[in-house]
């Protein structure tokens, strides 16, 4: 198994931390993991993006031009990486806000109102985990669920363990828009 | 602390490894992008535990001399740094270096000249390899390419130089800096006894215990014949240095067709690009040299010999390159890719550069 | 009473003290970093720490400090003897840490290291030798040389619109909550050669006691930077050196 993954979005969204619980869980998951930001002056309130690649075998390039799963959170992002999924690929975005819908038809296409759906759970922190559970259920759960939660134990500080269920739940949401 | 899988940054990871190693002071002064390192050990408070000292220096001058005191009186020492800031340091590096003593600094660099930017670089190889303050000195250089790597050179770092009584680099760039990955950290090793330091040390300025001789730490010696002997000792440490502790990886090198050279996470990127390159059917081999000083001279020529053509990959305007040429001299075309003020070039990149600078004109 | 009569066990008023080292100094004749020298020296054995001490020497006149003393010694870089002597303390704290620092060491090149490991309130000692002239380098201006004082940078005097004010600072060192003693000394006299050992004495007892960081400023002559004979330096440091930078404990906590 190998997948490499790019999340970009705003830099409120929580795109860092999603690649980081993302990550987390591939380390539970017993797979060799990389998660490179892109950093600087992005970080604050502008553009970020963040790739992880989960693999069973050592990983070479932390940096990618080409991805098997795209995650874009905002027009910006869609833009710059709808054309950088892999033939035969995933490219999973939040409608909310986009204008220029993504034309490919040799890619598997999710649009999800993420943030509608975040609304219905009633916390908007809850947002990047929505995301989540679209883009756990798009790779068909080759990370188990059981996985992702430990993952999510191992990425957050014990104070906020409580919010583990109100995470688990955000993630089921989201896989209920694929 | 048992051993232990953990994910985190490199610069994290380095402070980890520098618990766990044994190291006994930390002095540092911030700076992008590498301030997890000093961050990450407050949070640590490894004074609690192992007993490291952890000081956030004035300056960086001050963070460099501090460790020339630490390693003067035996202590594994070291501190970090980014390019701006380890030009800062040259001065106290270049007396550690004369001083024949054991330290550990690392450089993850960020791109210059100048104030320059807080993205990643490779453009401090000339300042790490060849010299970086005056005088003729050298240090061990080690480029890691992996967070693991950063982890593992922390303790090789300070084993070489303690074995050598010579300052160690670790060069590392931005992105081994900012990543995360899978570590395994190691089990704790203890640091080691003030007893143990006298008797592993005797050259240290520990206090002249038992009426022993007193120790002088210095790099002065107006005396010309007596400092070129100072000088030469230094070298032949370097030839020795050099025979024993030259490390590279080569990946597919036998069954190819070209060569690609590159350090760091470039040499990464560039693997990703010889998995592109295979899909059409150019067969590419990776050399990546892990000291960056001592060069990997030999192996170089040796990987070199019966390729087409060799593409040096480095996040910066062709600093290594010299010495790849240096290595296999005019047997073949050897030319360079790099991308300048902290871009990363892709895979695809280097696919395309190894075409148009090599392939395509033979 | 012939000389063997005087030259008895019973009549010595004065010995060398046992860890200076038997070579000449490279000091010039009259120059006060001899005696200072020497009050280390004594006062590191007679207070039982000559297996701990560790002393920092400086760029500048002090440079060869560690010829002379016979103690575990580091040479530092211009300036950073404050740095080198915070890790030497806090990395072997059952040790004794002093530096030796010149006026341009300590209050030029060194000011940041200086004002820093004193803010810290590092447990060492800080022997601060200020004769307002760069000795080593051929008598240059120093940022204490006097307001009209002649020196190879200064040729005319040193002027205020020129170069400056003359920089005291120790006084600076005083408002620093991690110091606890600062004190100004000299060495031209008996007396004051009494005071001086003292209060270095009194510096090496507090870093012991953890206390922080004191600081022993002599005030010194350089008669071959200032030109003048050794008994002429004295005199002129009294008449003109005194009057700013005036002996005495800054402070004493």
């Amino acid at each position: 198994m190998k997948e490499e993954i790019i999340i970009a979005g705003f830099g409120g969204q929580g795109v860092l931390s999603m690649g980081k619980i993302l990550a987390y869980s591939g380390l539970m998951d017993d797979k060799e993991v990389t998660w490179m930001p892109s950093y600087g002056p992005e970080q604050r309130g502008g553009t970020a993006n963040v790739t992880v690649i989960l693999s069973d075998q050592k990983i070479s390039s932390p940096v990618l031009d080409k991805y098997d799963i795209v995650v874009a959170l905002n027009q910006q992002s869609l833009d710059k990486f709808a054309p950088k999924v892999k033939k035969g690929g995933v490219l999973i975005y939040d409608t909310n806000g986009i204008h220029n819908r993504p034309t490919r038809d040799d890619i598997r296409i999710y649009p999800i109102d993420a943030m509608d759906a975040t609304l219905e759970i009633g916390n908007s922190k809850a947002y990047n985990m929505v995301v989540m559970g679209a883009l756990l259920k798009a790779m068909d759960y080759k990370l188990p669920m059981e996985n992702v939660v430990k993952g999510l134990k191992k990425s957050l500080p014990e104070r906020h363990h409580k919010l583990i269920p109100l995470n688990e739940k955000a993630i089921e949401k989201g896989a209920s828009l694929i | 602390m048992k051993e232990e899988v953990r994910l985190m940054k490199g610069n994290e990871a380095i402070a980890h490894a520098a618990i766990r190693y044994g190291c006994d002071g930390y002095f540092g002064y911030p700076i992008t992008p590498q301030s997890e390192v000093l961050e990450t050990l407050e949070e640590l408070m490894p004074w609690e535990t192992t007993g490291m000292t952890v000081l956030q220096a004035e300056s960086e001058l001050a963070a460099i001399n501090m460790v020339y005191g630490g390693a003067a009186t035996g202590k594994a020492v070291m501190t970090s740094s980014s390019s701006p800031g380890i030009s800062l340091k040259q001065e106290g590096i270049s007396y550690i270096a004369a001083a024949s003593l054991p330290a550990l600094i690392l450089n993850v660099m960020r791109g210059g000249p100048g104030l320059g930017t807080i993205q990643p670089s490779q453009a401090d190889y000339f300042q790490a390899t060849k010299g970086g303050g005056h005088g003729d000195y050298h240090l061990i250089v080690l480029a890691p390419s992996t967070v693991q790597e950063m982890v593992d050179f922390v303790g090789l770092g300070f084993d070489l130089a303690f074995k050598y009584t010579n300052p160690c680099m670790i060069l590392a760039d931005g992105i081994v800096g900012q990543m995360m990955e899978k570590v395994v950290l190691p089990e704790q090793r203890a640091r080691r006894t003030d007893e143990e330091i006298r008797e592993q040390c005797p050259w240290a300025a520990t206090g002249r215990k038992d009426g022993r001789k007193r120790n002088i730490i210095t790099s002065l010696e107006l005396e010309s014949s007596r400092m070129e002997v100072i000088n030469e000792q230094l070298q032949a440490r370097y030839r020795e240095i050099e025979d024993k502790e030259t490390r590279w990886e080569e990946i597919g090198t036998e069954d190819a067709d070209y060569l690609i050279v590159a350090f760091g996470s470039i040499a990464r990127i560039s693997d990703k690009a010889r998995e592109i390159a295979a899909e059409e059917g150019i067969k590419v081999g990776i050399i990546r040299p892990i000291t960056l000083w001592p060069f990997p001279t030999e192996a170089v020529n040796k990987a070199a010999q019966g390729k087409k053509g060799v593409l040096v990959v480095e996040l910066n305007a062709g600093q290594m390159i010299e010495d790849v040429r240096l290595a296999v001299h005019d047997a073949l075309p050897v030319e360079h890719f790099g991308r300048l003020g902290g871009i990363i070039p892709s895979p695809e990149e280097v696919v395309d550069a190894l075409k148009s600078k090599i392939i395509a004109k033979l | 009473m012939n000389i063997e009569d005087i030259i008895k066990e019973e009549n010595k008023v004065y010995s060398k003290p046992e860890l200076l080292e038997e070579v000449h100094m490279h000091y010039c004749p009259g120059c006060s970093h001899g005696v200072i020298h020497k009050l280390l020296a004594e006062v590191i054995a007679e207070m039982g720490l000559t297996e701990k001490t560790v002393g920092v020497s400086p760029v500048g006149c002090a440079v060869f400090a560690y010829n002379y003393i016979d103690v575990d010694w580091i040479e530092a870089a211009h300036g950073r003897a404050p740095a080198v002597a915070t890790a030497v303390s806090r990395l072997w704290p059952e040790n004794v840490v002093f530096t030796y620092q010149g006026d341009g060491d300590m209050s030029a090149i060194g000011t940041a290291e200086s004002i820093h490991a004193a803010n810290r309130g590092e447990n060492i000692v800080m022997i601060f030798v200020n004769n307002a002239i760069y000795g080593m380098t051929g008598g240059q201006m120093a940022p204490t040389t006097l307001i009209g004082q002649k020196t190879a940078t200064t040729p005319y005097g040193r002027r205020v619109d020129l170069n400056g004010h003359p920089l005291e600072i120790t006084n600076l060192l005083k408002e620093l909550d991690g110091t606890c003693y600062v004190t100004r000394q000299s060495v031209h006299t008996p007396a004051n050669v009494r005071k001086t050992k003292a209060a270095i004495k009194k510096a090496f007892e507090n870093a012991l006691a953890k206390k922080g960081t004191s600081v022993v400023e002599v005030v010194a002559t350089c008669n071959s930077g200032w030109k003048l004979t050794p008994d002429a330096s004295n005199k002129w440091m009294e008449q003109n050196m005194f009057e700013k930078y005036p002996l005495g404990d800054l402070k004493n906590v």
